[in-house]
């Protein structure tokens, strides 16, 4: 659905996208994560085709970026970094204007459709100056929906929001996760993109990596299994370490924490070991990173 | 075309809710209306009091071009009068513009407006000339309304129909409805080229501002008898102002590129 190939844009002496090549498959969500400056923004808008590239080349939903901008502008919808509403306008009218736009055949039912959605049908004749930060993001999203894109770019879409509005939003983008979309969503929420992405590239400058979430942990720390046991041997774990499938084994109090490849094959010769060696087995589970250790980890290294 | 109108409805939902917007569209107008016509009202009794006397006075250039036999000294002097309030006149079409044009582009820049706008398929000639008939329409429509009024107001208050005519004349017409819209044009498309650089609505504004001193340089270059504007010389300025129109017209769509309005704001 999104194809990159050496995607590049130079901005006088700042480098801000180098040699982007990736592609994001058709209902995938892809989550684009990086620090601040990394360049996702300036990612976007070429991918949405609001600013060329310096080299290289891309096509979005099969239409190839520079010579047929117009056709991408159709097929996408976008979510800027901010809502950039009318403020003196209605919610309504801010809409309408932008369903008029996009080519929207029933304008007033799109309208219904996605307000009713994200629940702003009642306030629809109130000017969104007056709205929250949260409504503002809400009406921004419902903008970006109105002419059901197949390709939809979200730009932070939960920043800046009280944890009940993020908890919408993310649920909201969950939903359009189920209707097929692709979605390309940049954001700083670690967890947000655990819970929402199929895969993510961790970004600055140039793309560091691209996988799923688990195996983003996997390749960066391993996979680890925790053994609670009632107390620990170092003899037992002196012996694990002499296993060729075992990696790394840690022995913090009465916990043993083991990193290997297969935890699923490995386990239970493990736990048998461990019984025949005489441990009282309490508890034993998988040590999961969290996506934001991987990230900081990447990012510490580039 | 559709989404050219649907610019300029939204252009003017906006717009229109700036008060200060409505009293200039309303005010200036309404200001350079009540001006001539109070002069005709306040010397119109001077016909029978100083009878052709007055003429000898005035630039031979102008009772020959403004002044059809029969008319008296006092009424061609009338008649000379207005004829100086036609460049003042010009600053309806100017100055509304130019209020509403400069804020356009910067206006969009700092509500973050800009970029979802340019995300949809519109494209730039599309948004250009939504934007630019936006400002032009109601300085035309106010224009034309006010001249209306002028013409109204001239024909209740003179009796004498030459007079009228002369008053009504085609230096008149040539400028309102020729010159006049030329003028709107030019204002609005230098405002626009200025609010897509500037990064200040006030900046846009002042900036803009400039595109009237030569309708005020015409104003007071008549006044000061440098030259008289008849109907050969409002005529060159239709012709030139068409040649200016498509200069800047063609210099706003090379100025005005998407990217770098986008990456430049800050």
């Amino acid at each position: 659905m999104i194809h990159a190939e050496n995607l590049t844009k130079q901005f006088k002496d700042i480098l801000a996208v180098e040699n982007l090549s990736l592609d994001v498959d058709e209902g995938e969500v892809f989550g684009f994560l990086g620090p601040n400056g990394a360049g996702k923004t300036t990612t976007v808008r070429m991918l949405t085709s609001l600013i060329g590239p310096t080299s290289g080349s891309a096509t979005v939903a099969g239409f190839a970026l520079g010579k047929q901008d117009t056709n991408i502008r159709r097929t996408v919808g976008v979510l800027t970094e901010t809502p950039g509403m009318y403020d003196n306008l209605s919610a309504e009218y801010n809409l309408r204007i932008f369903a008029e736009l996009c080519e929207v055949k029933d304008v007033t039912g799109q309208i219904e459709k996605y307000l009713k959605m994200l629940g702003l049908w009642d306030r629809r004749f109130d000017a969104a100056g007056t709205f929250s930060k949260g409504m503002k993001q809400k009406l921004a999203i419902a903008r970006a929906l109105l002419h059901e894109p197949r390709i939809l770019f979200l730009d932070e879409p939960t920043a800046g929001l009280d944890p009940e509005g993020a908890h919408l939003v993310r649920e909201f983008i969950a939903e359009l996760k189920k209707e097929g979309r692709t979605i390309f969503l940049c954001t700083h929420n670690l967890e947000e993109a655990d819970h929402l992405c199929d895969r993510v590239g961790v970004f600055k400058t140039h793309l560091l990596v691209v996988d799923t979430p688990s195996q983003l942990r996997a390749s960066v720390f391993g996979r680890k299994v925790i053994f609670h046991l009632r107390s620990v041997d170092e003899g037992i774990a002196g012996n694990l370490r002499k296993l060729d499938f075992i990696r790394e084994v840690k022995v913090v109090e009465n916990k043993m924490v083991i990193t290997l490849d297969d935890p699923e094959i490995r386990n239970p010769g493990i736990v048998r070991i461990l019984v025949n060696a005489g441990a009282d087995i309490q508890f034993v589970g998988e040590l999961r990173h969290s996506l934001e250790d991987v990230y900081l980890q990447l990012v510490k290294n580039a | 075309m559709n989404k050219i109108k649907t610019i300029i409805r939204k252009e003017w939902a906006e717009v229109f809710k700036n008060r200060m917007v409505i009293f200039t569209v309303a005010f200036l107008p309404l200001l350079m209306t009540a001006i001539p016509l109070g002069i005709i009202f306040s010397t119109r009794g001077m016909s029978s009091a100083t009878g052709g006397t007055v003429d000898n006075q005035l630039p031979s250039e102008m009772t020959q071009s403004m002044c059809p036999n029969g008319l008296s000294g006092s009424d061609c002097f009338q008649v000379f009068l207005v004829s100086e309030f036609m460049m003042l006149f010009m600053l309806v079409p100017v100055a509304i513009p130019v209020t509403i044009a400069a804020y356009s582009i910067v206006g969009e820049k700092t509500t973050r407006s800009l970029e979802p706008l340019l995300a949809t398929p519109i494209t730039t000639v599309e948004l250009l000339v939504g934007k630019c008939l936006a400002a032009v329409i109601p300085a035309i429509l106010a224009t034309y309304a006010a001249f209306g009024i002028f013409a109204l107001g001239i024909w209740l208050i003179v009796a004498n129909k030459m007079l009228l005519s002369a008053l009504l004349d085609a230096r008149w017409l040539i400028a309102i409805f020729i010159v006049g819209p030329l003028l709107a044009l030019l204002a609005v498309v230098f405002s626009l080229m200025i609010s897509s650089r500037v990064n200040d609505p006030r900046v846009a504004e002042q900036i803009s501002m400039v595109i009237i001193l030569p309708v005020l340089a015409g104003f007071f270059g008549q006044v000061a008898g440098l030259f008289v504007l008849n109907k050969q010389l409002i005529s060159i300025v239709a012709i030139v102002m068409v040649g200016l129109d498509a200069v800047m017209v063609y210099l706003a769509t090379r100025v005005f590129q998407r990217e770098q309005i986008l990456t430049r704001w800050k």
